[in-house]
């Protein structure tokens, strides 16, 4: 499936982009969105390491998987406050 | 209550709304945009945020510290865009009979504020250089 990926911060900045999209398996993990982040787009290489990840705009850990359709964002380190 | 603005935090207003005959304790917590980080010196903060999982994440401190300590009133104000120095880019208020559970909802509301809610920052150097505050440490 295509997947967009909402990007933030220093990460949107990387890109040039505030999305971007790449082709995981269906019901893929979000361990398999970060190798294909890494592999399509080198530019994310020194924060997606240390970046989480959301599904519908709550945390989502490595192993969860990722629904049709869902709204995906790429959470580099947070630093509000 | 939790807002994201663009405005002015008003922080009179916050401690006016906090404040009523029921509580013995009324306490603010404002972060400040500072001039020097160490020997760097800073012109202003711009501040982003993923709104809408800020505001779904503000609601879920919210209602862990309602549940955790007896706090009548919670208010969390987080200011976006551009912050000039000694203005407030967050106001934490918190209000309850005793001071103890205010100080303690309070501190934890600004720590866990800090580690999980997606607002980032963007240090404006007085060189005209921008930094992205990304800690990029491994998390423990």
């Amino acid at each position: 499936m295509r997947v967009v990926v909402k990007l933030f911060a220093g990460a949107r900045e990387a890109v040039g982009d505030s999305e971007i999209s790449t082709e995981i398996p269906d019901n893929s993990s979000i361990r398999v969105l970060r190798e294909s982040l890494l592999k399509r787009y080198p530019t994310l290489q020194p924060l997606l390491p240390h970046a989480m990840f959301a599904l519908n705009a709550e945390y989502a850990g490595d192993d969860a998987s990722i629904p049709e359709g869902a709204e995906i964002a790429c959470i580099p380190p947070v630093s509000g406050g | 209550m939790i807002e994201l603005t663009r405005d002015l935090v008003d922080a009179s207003a916050l401690v006016e709304r906090a404040t009523s005959p029921r509580v013995g304790a009324v306490l603010m917590f404002l972060g400040v945009t500072r001039q020097f980080d160490e020997d760097r010196e800073t012109a202003s903060l711009q501040y982003e945020a993923y709104e809408k999982m800020a505001l779904a994440e503000l609601a879920r401190l919210e209602s862990e510290a309602r549940r955790t300590w007896p706090i009548s009133e919670c208010l969390i104000v987080h200011r976006l865009g551009l912050v000039p120095l000694g203005e407030a880019s967050v106001a934490v208020v918190t209000a309850s009979p005793h001071r103890s559970e205010a100080f303690a909802a309070g501190q934890w509301l600004i720590d866990t504020l800090k580690e999980r809610v997606p607002i980032w920052k963007q240090e404006h150097w007085v060189d005209g250089t921008k930094d992205w505050v990304h800690a990029t440490e491994l998390k423990k």
